[in-house]
């Protein structure tokens, strides 16, 4: 033994039956009037967001702010915060899972679902900025009869499609595969005939032999293994869309690990945000997700954000010690220039207000975790709006400068995403068991005396 | 496992009691019994005797080939098919097909590992029986099927018993 004792993962005194029993509770019981309320809340955005988006692509994209020089707006803008969300999810469920966070296994299913929530909810937006999304197939290398001509694999454009179809394709997947376990738990407590179809066949008929299990796990291993170098190199080659141009303020090769801390960070605090509302919603969950999950995950936030704050103050100090006249222009301009507050909103939500988490007492605090958490989420869209807009509007001619002139129809998107995120997580929610019941169990005696055996584990 | 069959399976209300007894069975001498658990059990494969999955070769085999099938796309369709001069740069731009070639290595590992893993527990089943609805939540069984090596019904009741099972089931069909 050793002299610190580890915290344990589950609190209370729990059965392997109270965790079936506490985990399924919410998929099994009848739909609450709160969860009603807020899935029509969510639903009556995503309808909107949809409207929207047909308004958009019946008329053309001159309805959103995008012009000459700021031909990139708020679909790209928003693409990249979307992809970043779901970076955290990944980072959960399979880099801490190469490390033997065991902490991990309570948060792992929601964070990995909000993953390929999110990748979904991303994945619309450059397919609409195309501006004639019905030819959105040419993107895909195809035979063709026009030469046939195929795409250019020079472009990070097309290596963006590869990596983000990819990195939605393995997430799904993965995401399944850890959930078929639990699904065959849900239909072999079934009730009903039509729940036991449904779930019998989502979980394909999986019984939990031994030798099933021997090669489920060593899968569970090889995708974590396969997620971790993808997950770093979808927002790599996200920050290659930017840093391969010859642009001031994009060209830069601090671009690549940059882009994937911000990603975390902005995961993460996507994360808090709907942990701590599961928490309000399902009070029983509170024993599976505790306090000191919710604190390892702000201490998360803080290193994140301190390495996106590195990042700011590098990109300024390399543009003054290049000497280059024209990337020391654009981030000056960034920081004083017409755009100055978004500059501003980024470095106080992404670089100060997490400084709150260095206190034990705020790093604990559940209002304080969700309000920092819901400043990292306007931080780091701001962030992305920073990169893409400051830099193209005012690039190497003067005569060449304009703004970016957002218009309503680039709000209704950008609020109208969140629509369409928190419909299908809602629906997740109730038909899902949002904690990976299998995963769970294991961990149920870390830092506690197991009944009826001596000593510890 | 192939056809079903009949056998007979203890149940267990504890996962350590569960691994001990399926140690007990394995040096016993049956071959073909398996534990089923509603989590993966810890030290559960060493006590039934189950061989390390062959899946990671598979993985490596198919991320190999995703490697050369992203070389060979891009080779054959940027330097062969159509060749186009973009800004001066080879045919054959090496270090740009990086990112492709990578993606396609993650995506043939990833889904063909999934893909042997159904081949392998041969799912999905279609409606498969099931010996008792809670070793998906928190029961552990054992299970011996009826031609393992040296099976006896009585015998193996006894066995079970004397390891501590919970519960004794005689099936016809699993």
């Amino acid at each position: 033994m050793s002299s610190v004792a580890r915290k344990p993962l589950i609190l209370g005194s729990k059965t392997y039956k109270d965790i079936t029993d506490d985990i399924c509770a919410p998929v099994e019981a009848p739909a609450t009037k709160r969860w009603f309320g807020l899935l029509l809340g969510a639903k009556a955005l995503f309808l909107f967001y949809i409207v929207h988006i047909a308004i958009i692509i019946g008329t053309g994209m001159g309805l959103l702010g995008v012009n000459h020089p700021v031909a990139w707006g708020t679909m790209i803008i928003t693409f990249v915060f979307w992809i970043g969300i779901g970076h955290a999810g990944t980072l959960i469920s399979a880099i801490l899972y190469l490390f033997r966070q065991k902490w991990r296994t309570s948060v792992a299913r929601s964070a990995e679902a909000m993953t390929v929530f999110a990748v979904m909810t991303a994945g619309i937006f450059p397919l609409i900025h195309t501006g004639r999304p019905w030819l959105d197939f040419w993107l895909l290398p195809y035979p063709n009869q026009r030469g046939p001509l195929w795409v250019n694999f020079r472009s990070p454009l097309l290596w963006d499609v590869f990596a983000v179809s990819t990195y939605a394709t393995v997430s799904t997947v993965f995401w399944y595969v850890g959930l078929v376990p639990d699904l065959a738990t849900i239909r072999d407590r079934a009730k009903t005939k039509l729940r036991r179809l449904i779930y019998g066949t989502l979980s394909l008929g999986w019984r939990g032999s031994s030798r099933d299990w021997a090669h489920y796990e060593i899968v569970y291993l090889l995708l974590a293994g396969l997620s971790t170098p993808l997950v770093l190199s979808v927002h790599t080659i996200v920050s290659f869309d930017f840093a391969v141009s010859m642009l001031p303020g994009w060209h830069t090769t601090i671009f690549p690990p940059y882009f994937v801390a911000g990603a975390v960070f902005s995961g993460f605090g996507m994360v808090i945000t709907l942990l701590t509302l599961v928490r309000i919603g399902f009070p029983k969950f509170k024993d599976y997700i505790t306090i000191d999950h919710m604190e390892v995950m702000n201490k998360i936030i803080m290193t994140t954000g301190l390495m996106v704050g590195y990042a700011y103050g590098s990109e300024f100090f390399i543009a003054w010690y290049s000497g280059n006249h024209y990337e020391v222009y654009a981030f000056t301009n960034r920081a004083f220039g017409p755009y100055w507050w978004s500059y501003w909103i980024m470095i106080s939500c992404n670089v100060v207000i997490p400084q709150l988490f260095w206190f034990e007492r705020f790093r604990r605090s559940i209002p304080v975790m969700f309000v920092v958490s819901i400043f990292v989420n306007i931080g780091m869209w701001f962030e992305r709006f920073v990169i893409t807009v400051t830099s193209l509007h005012r690039d190497f001619l003067p005569s060449n400068w304009g703004m970016y002139a957002w218009s309503w129809f680039d709000s209704a998107i950008l609020f109208g995403s969140f629509g369409m995120f928190l419909t299908i997580f809602l629906l997740y929610l109730k038909f899902v068991p949002a904690i990976s019941i299998a995963e769970v169990k294991p961990v149920l005696y870390v830092g506690k005396k197991r009944p009826g055996h001596e000593g510890g584990h | 496992m192939g056809q079903r069959k009949g056998g007979i399976a203890g149940l267990w209300y504890d996962d350590h009691e569960c691994v001990v007894a399926a140690t007990k069975v394995r040096e016993a001498g049956f071959k073909k019994f398996d534990a089923i658990t509603p989590f993966p059990v810890h030290g559960m494969e060493e006590a039934v005797g189950i061989k390390r999955s062959p899946i990671p070769y598979i993985a490596f085999g198919a991320g190999a080939t995703g490697l050369l099938a992203g070389v060979g796309l891009q080779y054959w369709t940027s330097a062969v098919s159509f060749p186009l001069n973009v800004g001066g740069k080879p045919f054959f731009s090496g270090p740009a097909f990086i990112p492709v070639m990578f993606e396609l290595t993650i995506l043939f590992a990833a889904l063909s590992s999934v893909g042997a893993l159904f081949a392998m527990c041969r799912l999905p089943k279609i409606d498969p029986p099931v010996i008792d609805p809670d070793l998906t939540s928190h029961k552990f069984a054992l299970f011996i099927p009826e031609d393992d090596v040296g099976y006896n019904a009585d015998r193996c009741e006894q066995l079970l018993k004397s390891l501590g099972a919970k519960e004794i089931k005689r099936l016809s069909d699993y």
